[in-house]
This record gives structure tokens, C-alpha cells and sequence, in this order.
């Protein structure tokens, strides 16, 4: 890992689905539907329109970024410190569709100012995320 | 300043002393502990353990119970989040939407 300040991370989660796009398009922009598989919501499929989801653990604050039925939809993800976008693309494939959701995010970042108090860090956060790992067992 | 970095920022600050690591280090790996027991290793006076373990507090990463007239205090390493890679968890967290998301495809065509 290098030190630029900050460092731009993402995540790509894809699966075929024998289901066509219009049918996964509805479950994308649906409320009640985005409520079965992922969360409480108050989403509207129109540009620029900010939207909560919620769950038991918290919330996720959302606006649409772009949307282009059946195709392609992309919002903001700022969650828990995390501030990314999420973007899902559907390409009708044979048997149904190839659904691809994206997110990029930054990863925490190496200010400039703590590169000293990081240099002592890096043993430690080993040690915490051994921690972590059991906490998630 | 992002939410990100701030929280970044607190947590580096707060960890960048060495007692504080310590203490926080200390309470990860045998759990809770008194003020007085956390005093008998840090080997600097109670009222400045107690100060370490104020600042702990502010930025999350300790929490204490009072029992009697004993502080007792417990690490909180989630509180490390900001600090940990993010993408392993949103990729865990993707995968069972993903699954979540085929089961309700699957309902839809009844």
C-alpha cells in the first residue's frame, strides 16, 4: 500500500440471474421490493432524488446519481464514515441477466500529518485485526 | 473534512500516544478492568489514567460501567471501523443482498 493521501477502493459483487432485466429493474427501484432484499427505504427512481435506507443498525443516506431504465441505476452511500457510490448495470445475457453492482469508496487515508503516529500503527492494527476477526466469529 | 477522515483523525490522535495504546491494548487482549488494575501497569498516577481513559471515551473506543465505588472499563474495538478495510465487509454484506435479492426474484414469478 502506498501513501498517497487518500485512496480510492471498490467493491464488485456480479451474479447471472435467469430473470429478465426488467424484472430485476423492479426490484432495484421498488420500495417494497428494495425492502425484501435490502432495506427499509424511501427511494424514488428520479435524478437527484435523496433517499434513507434504513436498518436495526442504522441508516444509509442516499441520492440518485443516474438512472437509465432496465440498464443502468448509480447513488450515494454514506454510511458509518463511509462515503461511496454504489453503481449497478444490467446486461440481458441469453438466459436472462448479468447483474453487476459496483461500489467505490474511499479508503481510509494516510494524512500526510500522522505518517509518524501510522509508522507505530502498523503492528498494532495487525494485533486488532486478529481482534476483529474474532469479534466477526 | 469527509466523516471518514474525522473519525480517522480522532482515532489516530487518540492512539497516536503510547500510555493510551497501551491502556487500550491492555483492555483488548484481558477485557475489563478498574481504574486500579489499569494503574498497576501503566506505572504513571490514577488521575492521569483516568485522563487517558476520558479521551478513550470521547472517541469511542472504551466504555465504562460503575460498580460501587470502582470505574470498570471495557475496550470497544469496533470503534476501529473507520480504520479497517471497508471493502471486506460490503463484499460480505453484497453477497447475502445477492442471495436475498435471487429468493425474492424467485417469489416474484408466483
Amino acid at each position: 500500500m502506498n501513501d498517497t493521501s487518500l485512496q480510492t477502493r471498490t467493491v464488485t459483487v456480479e451474479r447471472e440471474f435467469a430473470h429478465a432485466p426488467e424484472k430485476i429493474w423492479r426490484a432495484l427501484t421498488q420500495p417494497h421490493l428494495i425492502e425484501a432484499w435490502l432495506m427499509k427505504n424511501d427511494f424514488v427512481p428520479a435524478l437527484h432524488h435523496r433517499f434513507k435506507l434504513s436498518a436495526d443498525w442504522g441508516a444509509v443516506d442516499c441520492e440518485v446519481l443516474e438512472i437509465e431504465p432496465n440498464r443502468t441505476l448509480s447513488y450515494t452511500w454514506a454510511a458509518m464514515g463511509l462515503d461511496s457510490v454504489v453503481t449497478w448495470t444490467l446486461t440481458p445475457t441469453g438466459a436472462g441477466t448479468h447483474l453487476k453492482m459496483e461500489q467505490t469508496g474511499f479508503q481510509p487515508g494516510q494524512d500526510a500529518a500522522y505518517n509518524g503516529a501510522k509508522y507505530g500503527w502498523n503492528k498494532f492494527t495487525t494485533a486488532l485485526d486478529e481482534v476483529l476477526a474474532k469479534l466477526d466469529a | 473534512m469527509d466523516a471518514m477522515t474525522n473519525a480517522q483523525d480522532i482515532l489516530f490522535r487518540t492512539l497516536g500516544d503510547p500510555t493510551r495504546r497501551a491502556i487500550f491494548e491492555s483492555l483488548c487482549r484481558d477485557g475489563e478492568q478498574t481504574v486500579g488494575a489499569l494503574t498497576a501497569r501503566a506505572g504513571i498516577s490514577q488521575p492521569a489514567v483516568s485522563k487517558h481513559l476520558g479521551l478513550l471515551k470521547q472517541a469511542g473506543l472504551v466504555r465504562d460501567r460503575q460498580q460501587g465505588r470502582q470505574t470498570h472499563y471495557t475496550a470497544q474495538p469496533e470503534a476501529l471501523a473507520p480504520l479497517t478495510d471497508w471493502t471486506k465487509q460490503m463484499a460480505r454484506f453484497w453477497e447475502s443482498r445477492f442471495d436475498d435479492l435471487e429468493d425474492l426474484l424467485k417469489r416474484m414469478d408466483q
